[in-house]
C-alpha cells in the first residue's frame, strides 16, 4: 500500500478534483431536474409533453451514450469544449431526468385535498404552493432525491474513467503508467477516494430521511 | 384535469394556457430547427454519412448491422448473465440478512454497504486489476476474459441490490404469512424458502424487471474501460471507420432507448397486474435504484 501512502498529496488533489464534479452535477442537475418537472406538472400540454419526452429518452438511455454523444458528436458540429465540461454537462442531463421523477412524485403524493382546501379558504396559487403543498412534497422528495443524488455521485466515475484530468482516475493512471507503481493497490486508493464521498453522503441521507420522516 | 397544484381550468385559465402553449410551442420548434440548422449547416445529414445506417443498397449496410447485432448481442449476454447470477447470489445475501443474528448479519451488512456504495465502473475495472496482477485464471468460463471481468462487477453491484429488494419484498409481506407457517411447525428456514420467499419474489418482479433495465445501461460502461466489444464500443468502433460519430450513436442510443422502454413498460404493466390481484404492489427500493 506504500503506492497510496507515499502519493497521499497526489490522492487528495484527485479526491477533490472528482468531488468538484460530484458538485458541479449536484447544482446542475438539480437546477435542470427541477426546471424538467416544472415543466412535467404545468398546466400547459406542449410543456408537460416536451418534460415526459425528456424523461422517457434520458432515463432509457445510458449515461456512457450521453456521455460519448457530446464528447465524439458534438466536435462534429463545431462545439469544442473540455472533456470536463462535456462530462459534467452529460452528468447533469443524465441525472436531470431522475431528479425530475423525484421531485414530480413527491409532488403528487400531497392529495388534490389538500390544494383544494388552500383554495378553500382564499389562499392563491402561490400561497397555497409555498405554504401548503411544498413542505409537505419536500418530505417525500428527500429520500428519493438523496438516492439519485448518490447515484449521481457514483455515475462521476464514468465521468472521470472517460479522463476529464486532475481527478482520481488520472492519479491511478499517473501513478501506473508513468511512475510504474502496481495496479492493485493504486486502484483501491481510487475506490476508498469514491467511498469517502458515497458512504458519508449515504449516511447524511439516512439520518436526513429520519429527520423529515412523516407517517402519512 | 385537476390536480394538486391546479384547479379545473375556467374560461379564463383555459385561454392563458392556449396562448401558452401556443408560446411554449413556439419556442421548442425554435429550439429543435435551430439544431436540426446546425446539423443540416455541418452536413450532417449527408447521405455518405447515413447510407451505411440506412440504405440497404450501400457497399457497408450489410457489415455495420452484422456488427451492430454482434456488439447487441454481447450486451444482451453480459446482462442476462449478470442479471442470473445477481438474482441466486442476492437472493443468499438478502436471506442470510435476515436469518442470521446479530453477530452474523454484521458481515453481510458491511458487504451490502460497501458494494452498494462503490462506482460500478470501479468494480468492473477493480476486478481486471484483481484479475491481472494475482495471475488468477479465468479462462475456464465461457466467452472473453473481458465478458467476465464486466459480467462480475456488474453482479457485484447488483446483488447487492437485489439483496435488498428481496428483504423489502419479504418484509411487505402480512406477518401472519410467517406466523402461520410456524404455527403449523415449519421451522424458520421451511418458512422462509416455501412461504415467504415463493410471495416475496411475486411483488418483486417489477423492480426485477427494473433492475434489468440498470444493468442493460451498466454493461456499456466497459466501452469507457474498453475491456469488452459490447454494443456501444461496436457502435464507436464503427463510427471511427466510417467518421460518422453523430449517426452512429444516434442508431446506438435507439436501441437502448427501446429496448429499455419496452422493458420499462413491461415493469409497470407486470405491476398493475400484480396490484389488481389483490396482492400488495410490487416493491420498489426507491427512484434512486433506477438512477445507478
Amino acid at each position: 500500500m506504500d503506492a497510496v501512502f507515499n502519493n497521499m498529496d497526489l490522492f487528495w488533489s484527485g479526491f477533490l478534483r472528482s468531488l468538484g464534479i460530484c458538485l458541479w452535477g449536484m447544482v446542475g442537475s438539480l437546477i435542470l431536474g427541477t426546471f424538467i418537472a416544472a415543466c412535467r406538472v404545468s398546466p400547459i400540454p406542449s410543456l408537460r409533453w416536451f418534460g415526459t419526452s425528456w424523461v422517457t429518452l434520458v432515463r432509457n438511455c445510458p449515461l456512457t451514450v450521453v456521455l460519448f454523444f457530446m464528447a465524439f458528436g458534438l466536435p462534429e458540429i463545431g462545439i469544442n469544449q473540455s472533456y470536463y465540461v462535456f462530462g459534467v454537462s452529460a452528468l447533469v442531463i443524465y441525472t436531470s431526468a431522475f431528479v425530475c421523477e423525484a421531485i414530480r412524485s413527491g409532488i403528487n403524493s400531497v392529495s388534490a385535498g389538500q390544494a383544494e382546501a388552500a383554495r378553500s379558504i382564499g389562499l392563491t396559487f402561490s400561497q397555497s404552493l409555498t405554504q401548503v403543498v411544498m413542505p409537505q412534497a419536500f418530505r417525500s422528495i428527500v429520500p428519493p432525491l438523496g438516492s439519485v443524488i448518490i447515484a449521481m455521485f457514483k455515475n462521476s466515475a464514468v465521468v472521470g474513467a472517460f479522463g476529464v484530468g486532475g481527478d482520481l482516475w488520472s492519479v491511478y493512471k499517473n501513478l501506473t503508467s508513468a511512475q510504474g507503481y502496481d495496479g492493485l493497490p493504486v486502484i483501491t486508493g481510487v475506490a476508498v477516494g469514491y467511498l469517502c464521498i458515497t458512504l458519508p453522503a449515504a449516511a447524511f441521507l439516512a439520518y436526513t430521511e429520519r429527520k423529515v420522516a412523516i407517517a402519512r | 384535469m385537476s390536480n394538486v397544484l391546479y384547479d379545473e381550468p375556467g374560461p379564463k385559465a383555459r385561454r392563458r394556457a392556449a396562448i401558452g402553449t401556443v408560446v411554449a410551442a413556439v419556442i421548442l420548434l425554435g429550439l429543435t430547427g435551430l439544431a436540426v440548422w446546425r446539423l443540416a449547416d455541418r452536413g450532417q445529414f449527408d447521405s455518405e454519412l447515413w447510407s451505411p445506417l440506412i440504405n440497404p443498397s450501400d457497399d457497408n449496410f450489410v457489415l455495420v448491422w452484422r456488427l451492430l447485432a454482434k456488439g447487441l448481442q454481447a450486451t444482451l449476454t453480459a446482462a442476462v448473465l449478470a442479471i442470473s447470477l445477481s438474482l441466486v447470489i442476492g437472493t443468499l445475501l438478502g436471506v442470510a440478512r435476515m436469518m442470521l443474528g446479530r453477530a452474523g448479519r454484521i458481515p453481510v451488512v458491511a458487504v451490502i454497504e460497501l458494494f452498494r456504495g462503490l462506482p460500478v465502473i470501479i468494480s468492473i475495472f477493480y476486478v481486471y486489476i484483481l484479475v491481472r496482477s494475482t495471475g488468477i485464471d479465468i479462462s475456464f468460463l465461457p466467452g472473453s476474459d473481458g465478458l467476465w471481468f464486466l459480467v462480475i462487477g456488474l453482479t457485484l453491484y447488483n446483488s447487492v441490490i437485489i439483496a435488498e429488494i428481496v428483504r423489502a419484498g419479504v418484509n411487505s409481506l402480512p406477518r401472519g404469512q410467517s406466523e402461520a407457517a410456524l404455527a403449523v411447525g415449519m421451522t424458520r428456514w421451511k418458512s422462509m424458502k416455501n412461504v415467504e420467499l415463493p410471495q416475496a419474489f411475486r411483488t418483486m418482479l417489477p423492480a426485477l424487471i427494473s433492475q434489468l433495465v440498470v444493468i442493460l445501461k451498466d454493461t456499456s460502461l466497459v466501452a469507457v474501460l474498453g475491456l469488452y466489444t459490447e454494443l456501444l464500443r461496436r457502435g464507436n468502433l464503427i463510427s471511427l471507420n466510417l467518421d460518422n460519430p453523430i449517426q452512429v450513436l444516434f442508431v446506438v442510443g435507439l436501441i437502448f432507448i427501446v429496448i429499455n422502454y419496452a422493458l420499462s413498460k413491461l415493469a409497470e404493466y407486470v405491476e398493475r397486474r400484480l396490484s389488481t390481484r389483490g396482492q400488495s404492489t410490487g416493491v420498489r427500493l426507491n427512484a434512486g435504484a433506477a438512477a445507478a
